[in-house]
């Protein structure tokens, strides 16, 4: 026994030894190349890589799937392929169609599964084994904010997906996080007023909330904007992400005396809340002398889809719309159609333009260098990429432009055909300032 | 099976050449793995952190035979520990490992007394519950601790009292998780993990050969017996949930270090299910089975679920046309998405053919070679087995 201790002793002191001296020596490599250099520098090599990091299972996997076949179209038209997309009408526009500084682009994909453990454990991978010099991707605010987050630490660029949280680029803001993606102050802002014209000043609201920080952020914000126009909210109920099962959720709405039901939900959940609202007789019936009306703040044709018939009538808001008749909505929904035979979403727009941000800063630029990029990103305005004018807002990294308020269409011509936008707000309407959600952007050189 | 699990005794000779073999393996890691795509930090630090996971859930498993389906609860509390003291004190690693285990093994000793009233398919369900009501209430009534589904996270503005007052107030970055100025990232911390790692197993190693393992070894093939000959076995059975749960705990802790993020999932039943098919995919019972499990599991979460058929095209490009396109269909159907189904077909294999998991395979393939060696005479008795470690 006695002798057994001292040799695993003297094995553990060999061991730590070992240890010590291999800990060291990568530090000592890494720490002066740091200086001179950044993260996953491409250098000579003819290609670069793009990370795209979505859900492709769990409750945001629909969404996650149509971003993955707008990113792998947006690589296409940057290098050269198809019919070159929004690379036709985006103004200014730096890119030249032969990759990204001559470098062809080429991606690796990663599984977010909609949790911000897995999203963070793929974003690793990518970073640290495929040398991405930018992540994109997500369909989840709390994804978002723990991805931006790892971003910021390990110096690469994150171009935000879809999120529709303030805090992405409130309180969560980072340097290394983009958001071309509207936000909840902005959803309400823009509902507010069409809700208190079609639907008067005296109304009862019940909300059902996602559990995490999309949903508390959307809570907040309508109701600050509802209570303005003079509504009361009756309550305010937190359910699980990806619960399946909302009725027991929905059975209290009925005796709630509430006459509108404020769904903050997304994706699959919103399908299921919204189908099981409709079966329980929600939008039939008749409470304080006023029809029962449902209230989507954030609504997608992906979710209008899934939800069928149940949508009829229903007000939201959304990012943008593939029924849009300007120039650039025009060219990304032909390209996008031919590519895949129906149109994208709001989420692939969104992944699709962050895509060719990115692309088109550095091109710009010169240079992978983040740093450059990133300021080079901040205040940047530009149009033709199916928004209108629009500006990335320096001090949050947040997008401005046009926010669309929608209905779900009575009488669709075809299954895309189901939303009808009721009114394009004005940027102006919608611009809150940037230190409305205090946050902190933290330092260029990470 | 049976002589797998049994009480080997074991001269410390092999004991001290066990280590340093094992040792060796570890650290030299990030070079053999190369060539299978694994060597990268994220990675290794997740095979060293379920490795520490599933050593600890074996001790209890393995040893006493009791199926707790319920200890990623201790790696979830572990880790908002591990981050709650990065928030408040420091971002010293110890401070936060030793927080995090202590915080654990408080909170498995009054799990373990409740559960371990009851034993065989009630003590799993008893576990199950547990975990599943401390996964709940981090996502409801708890969220000003877990802050739910965001997942815990560090700030700038977080208050981090001794760092403050050593150093002055922070800088504009993020600080990272740091041992005494080393800052713990990427490789240097897979170093780290795998030196806790390396000390786990030793740990794991003299509780196999003491006394005190022959005990639980004892409850497990006859707990009846046990109580007869005047042993209360219960607080053995204590003592090692609370290990195992320590275990966890620590597993836990080192995830918040190598990514400061604390989320609910990871306590979620499918995290139990993990760690005990880990274990099983390994060979419950043995030292080195459960990490076997662990890197398995996790390589296949990891870089399975990566593979695209793109890969599989520029893989089977030698092939004619039509074979490769067959191939490539028929592949894709294993990998990207399809990975849980590579890995249920592989567990399915290995619990049907191989009982006791990879390690008695590799127990048969030594045995056999033996055999060989000796002219197809069958080795002698028990004692000349070469044990499964």
């Amino acid at each position: 026994m006695n002798k057994g201790k001292t040799f695993t002793r003297r094995t553990m002191l060999k061991g730590t030894a070992i240890a010590g001296a291999a800990m060291a020596a990568p530090t000592v490599f890494t720490r002066g190349a740091w200086a001179q250099d950044f993260r996953n520098d491409p250098g000579d090599s003819s290609t670069v890589t793009l990370g795209f990091n979505v859900p492709q299972t769990g409750p945001y996997a629909e969404e996650g799937k149509d971003e993955l076949r707008a990113y792998q179209l947006a690589v296409k038209h940057l290098n050269g392929e198809g019919d070159g997309g929004l690379l036709n009408t985006m103004k200014p526009l730096s890119l030249k169609g032969n990759g990204i500084l001559g470098k062809k682009v080429e991606y690796v994909t990663g599984d977010t599964q909609t949790k911000s453990d897995a999203a963070r454990a793929s974003a690793k991978r990518m970073i640290e084994r495929d040398g991405v010099v930018m992540v994109t991707g997500g369909s989840s605010s709390g994804v978002a904010v723990a991805v931006q987050s790892l971003c910021q630490e390990m110096g690469v660029i994150f171009m935000a997906g879809l999120t529709h949280a303030n805090d992405t680029t409130g309180k969560d803001r980072r340097r290394y996080g983009f958001r071309h993606f509207f936000n909840a102050h902005m959803s309400a802002a823009a509902l507010g007023p069409v809700l208190e014209a079609e639907m008067g000043k005296e109304r009862r609201s019940y909300m059902l909330t996602a559990d995490y920080n999309w949903g508390w952020s959307v809570e907040g914000s309508m109701t600050e904007v509802t209570e303005k126009i003079g509504w009361e909210t009756v309550n305010q109920v937190r359910t699980p992400l990806g619960a399946g099962d909302f009725s027991q959720y929905i059975t209290p709405v009925l005796d709630s005396g509430a006459d509108v039901l404020v769904l903050i939900h997304y994706g699959k959940d919103m399908v299921d809340s919204l189908t099981q609202a409709v079966q329980f007789g929600l939008r039939d019936k008749q409470v304080n002398g006023k029809d029962f009306q449902v209230v989507v703040p954030l609504y997608s044709r992906l979710m209008a889809q899934g939800a069928g018939k149940n949508v009829a009538g229903i007000y939201g808001s959304t990012n943008w719309h593939w029924s849009l008749q300007d120039e650039g909505t025009q060219a990304f929904v032909k390209s996008f159609g031919q590519e895949y035979g129906f149109p994208p979403s709001q989420a692939a727009h969104t992944c699709y333009v962050q895509a060719l941000l990115y692309a088109n800063a550095v091109e710009a630029t010169g240079t992978f260098y983040p740093v450059e990029v990133i300021k080079f990103l901040e205040g940047f305005e530009f149009d033709g990429m199916g928004n209108g004018p629009t500006l990335y807002r320096a001090e949050d990294h947040q997008c401005f432009k046009p926010v669309l308020v929608v209905k779900g269409n009575e009488n669709p011509t075809s299954q895309f055909d189901l939303l009808e936008v009721v009114n394009e707000v004005p940027t102006e309407q919608i611009t809150y300032p940037h230190d409305l959600y205090a946050g902190d952007l933290g330092p260029y050189e990470v | 099976m049976a002589s797998l699990t049994a009480f080997q005794p074991s001269t410390p000779k092999r004991d001290a050449i066990i280590m340093a073999v094992f040792a060796a393996v570890v650290l030299t890691a990030p070079i053999w793995l190369t060539p299978i795509g694994a060597s990268y930090p994220d990675l290794l630090q997740r095979f060293a952190i379920f490795g520490i996971f599933a050593i600890g859930f074996n001790i209890l498993f393995g040893l006493t035979g009791y199926l707790s389906f319920g200890h990623a609860a201790f790696l979830g509390v572990g880790s908002y520990a591990a981050v709650w003291m990065f928030k408040l004190l420091t971002m010293n690693v110890l401070v936060a490992i030793a927080f995090g285990v202590l915080v654990t093994a408080l909170f498995s000793i009054v799990i373990g007394y409740v559960c371990l009233r009851r034993s065989g398919i009630y003590f799993s369900i008893l576990t199950l519950a547990f975990a599943q009501m401390s996964y709940n209430m981090a996502y409801s009534v708890l969220t000003p601790i877990t802050n739910g589904e965001t997942a815990l996270i560090l700030e700038t503005a977080d208050p981090r009292i001794i760092d403050r007052a050593l150093l002055g107030d922070a800088k504009e970055a993020l600080p990272s998780p740091s041992l005494f100025g080393l800052e713990l990232t990427g490789y240097a911390a897979f170093y780290f993990c795998a030196v806790v790692l390396i000390l786990a197993f030793w740990v794991s190693l003299r509780i196999f050969r003491s006394p005190f393992g022959l005990k639980l070894l004892a409850i497990k093939s006859n707990q009846n017996r046990m109580i007869y000959t005047g042993y209360n076995t219960r607080p053995y059975l204590l003592v090692a949930f609370v290990i195992s749960g320590m275990y966890a705990g620590l597993a836990g802790s080192l995830m918040a270090i190598t990514d400061p993020l604390a989320g609910a999932e990871r306590m979620q039943w499918t995290a139990s299910g993990e760690v005990v098919l880990m274990t099983i995919l390994g060979g419950a019972g043995t030292l080195i089975g459960p990490l076997l499990g662990a890197g398995i599991i996790k390589y296949f979460e990891n870089i399975f679920s990566a593979v695209g058929k793109t890969q599989l095209s520029e893989l089977f490009a030698f092939l004619p046309d039509g074979l490769n396109e067959a191939l490539v269909g028929l592949m894709s159907l294993f990998v990207g998405e399809g990975w849980h189904l590579t890995l249920g077909v592989l567990f399915m294999l290995v619990v049907i053919f191989l009982p006791g998991g990879l390690m008695e395979g590799i127990k048969r393939l030594t045995d056999w070679a033996k055999s060989r060696r000796q002219g197809g005479e069958t080795v002698g008795d028990g004692a000349a087995h070469q044990p499964s470690e």
